[in-house]
């Protein structure tokens, strides 16, 4: 092994190890960014060793297509809104799963004659993987993004069609591990990957798609794992494997949030159910003015917010948190109950009231914040409703039964800011708009809580 | 791949998902979306088997393959480390108005 080889390789072990410390520090807000810092010098050191260890250095159009990417990352990174951190997340995972499927196909075209059993076994996983994470991110991007309409697309036979697909392509897949000669066995498995990653997110509703993410990013990572056991890369195994293991992880605290089983959310098409005669709440829905609402949380003690994705659309972060200071600066104990599937990312929420400095010692899990609902004296919902919905808790019928919810009801009296009167995704009907204590306050979420700050400033 | 090899890839693959899980299941529901960014640059380390195959690809496709492979990874990594600090820096940052005007000066975001 020549000299710069090891160098190579002793930047790969650091990177391993800063990228783990990188991740430790993720576990408290006052470390994380530090920590990412670690990454972004293992990551730097891992580029730097792999181009003086091949002897890549000299080759000018790698440089060009560092650049592109650098401009082109740099420019997503600093101008993407924080309420698109979803659909700028799945566009990352196209991204890098693509690269992991490309640097498989070109492993095919250059060393595909000489490989062993093993390597073409993760090859396949490789190419497989990274094919379908690929259409699979750009549709969950273009779902979130509106681009593509966010209701399930599904038609007669889709399970059954799926499972074809899906045979094929681990069929292809096993006859190109056996026979290696036949080229056309490996394209059929990339095409059909490709294809197969499409027809895995069309059926699902944007509101599943936190789950949907947390899957994508566990693939996109195992595909860069299975890429470096084809290279025998451990530094590849090690950042996939991480990857691939936080991608499960949050996907199952996720289904757990919403009390489902993951093929419940990929083949249960659930976004799409249309309510069948959920019991009958009858009673009306309660307006209140906007000077009653401000009179309310004015004179309160206790006030809990707790926005769901409507805040996030009506970009009313800063709003909600202008309206807290005021409230807060009249003495009023001001906190905000996060829903773990609120919004379509594991801890959007969190990052849209962090960007509109909102402290994070003030936003509380739900399994915190619950016990406190009963002495609170208002809570007021921001564009959630089945987070929301007790029906999840009192009605074993309700098709949302035993999901987890912010026991908002419980409170002595609630305030919802809805946009008009419909239902939420799952297009149950809600019984908390309808309880004695529930006053709905319509309109745009943003309008309506700037109206509220300034009816509060005159009270 | 020799069967030595891929048996120390195996125990670095299983090892690597076992520290994963203790040290990911440690991080807060705050932290979910950075750390979901966080772990997607991180895994953009395919970029490196990119630059392999665009430096010392035999045949112009690969060349080809690897360019693109090379510029996609980049954008993943650049842009996934981009966002989460950019994330991050806005947790770092504490209420300094109103009336909590003690409040300790922020030391997790120095640097």
């Amino acid at each position: 092994m020549s000299l710069t080889s090891y160098f190579m390789e002793a930047t790969y072990l650091i990177a391993s190890i800063l990228f783990v410390l990188a991740l430790k520090g993720m576990s408290h807000p006052e470390t994380a960014r530090r920590g990412m810092f670690l990454a972004e010098g293992g990551m730097a050191a891992a580029i730097v060793g792999t181009m003086i260890g091949n002897h890549i250095l000299p080759i000018g159009w790698v440089l060009v297509a560092l650049s592109i990417g650098s401009i082109i990352g740099i420019w997503m990174a600093l101008f993407v809104p924080m309420t698109s951190m979803p659909q700028r997340t799945a566009l990352s995972h196209a991204f890098g799963a693509l690269a992991a499927a490309l640097v498989g196909v070109g492993e095919f075209i250059t060393h595909g004659a000489e490989m062993g059993v093993i390597t073409r076994g993760a090859l396949g996983f490789e190419v497989m993987l990274g094919a379908l994470t690929t259409t699979g991110s750009l549709i969950a991007a273009g779902k979130l993004h509106g681009t593509i309409h966010g209701k399930p697309i599904q038609f007669r036979g889709q399970n059954a069609i799926n499972l074809i697909i899906f045979l094929v392509m681990t069929g292809s897949f096993v006859y190109f591990w056996m026979h290696p000669s036949v080229i056309a066995a490996f394209y059929t498995m990339l095409g059909v990957a490709f294809i197969f990653g499409v027809m895995l997110v069309i059926p699902i509703g944007s509101a599943d798609m936190p789950v949907v993410m947390s899957l994508l990013n566990s693939y996109a990572g195992l595909a860069a794992a299975a890429t470096g056991f084809v290279l025998s890369n451990n530094v590849l195994i090690i950042a996939g494997t991480l990857d691939g293991f936080s991608g499960f992880i949050l996907s199952v605290l996720m289904c757990k949030a919403m009390n489902r089983s993951i093929t419940n959310v990929l083949f249960g098409g659930f976004g799409s159910v249309i309510a069948t005669a959920s019991a009958e709440t009858g009673g009306v829905m309660r307006e209140i003015s906007l000077d009653d609402a401000a009179m309310q949380l004015a004179f309160a003690n206790r006030v809990i917010f707790v926005p769901g994705y409507g805040l996030a659309t009506a970009q009313a972060q800063h709003a909600v948190r202008e309206l807290g200071e005021l409230l807060e600066s009249r003495g009023v104990t001001v906190k905000y109950a996060i829903h773990p599937v609120a919004g379509r990312m594991p801890g959007h929420m969190n990052v849209l009231l962090a960007e509109a400095n909102v402290p994070y010692s003030q936003l509380y899990e739900m399994e915190q914040i619950n016990p406190e609902f009963p002495s609170t004296d208002v809570a007021v919902v921001i564009g959630a409703n089945d987070v929301v919905n007790p029906d999840a808790r009192d009605n074993p019928n309700s098709l949302i039964a035993g999901m987890p919810i912010l026991e908002v009801d419980r409170a002595k009296s609630v305030i919802v800011l809805k946009r008009g009167q419909g239902r939420g995704f799952s297009g149950l009907e809600n019984p908390l708009f309808f309880k004695q204590n529930t006053n709905m306050l319509y309109g745009d979420a943003k309008s309506t809580l700037s109206h509220l700050a300034q009816a509060v400033q005159h009270v | 791949m020799n069967p030595a090899v891929l048996i120390a890839s195996v125990y670095v693959f299983a090892l690597a998902a076992f520290l994963g899980y203790q040290v990911i299941s440690r991080v807060p529901p705050l932290l979910h979306t950075p750390l979901m960014s966080a772990t997607n640059a991180i895994s953009g380390i395919s970029l490196i088997g990119s630059l392999v195959l665009a430096g010392t690809g035999s045949s112009r496709y690969a060349h080809i393959l690897g360019f693109i492979a090379v510029t996609t990874a980049t954008i993943n990594v650049v842009g996934g480390f981009g966002i989460t600090d950019r994330m991050l820096k806005m947790f770092g940052k504490r209420k300094d108005e109103g009336k909590k005007t003690a409040a300790a000066p922020a030391t997790g975001a120095s640097k």
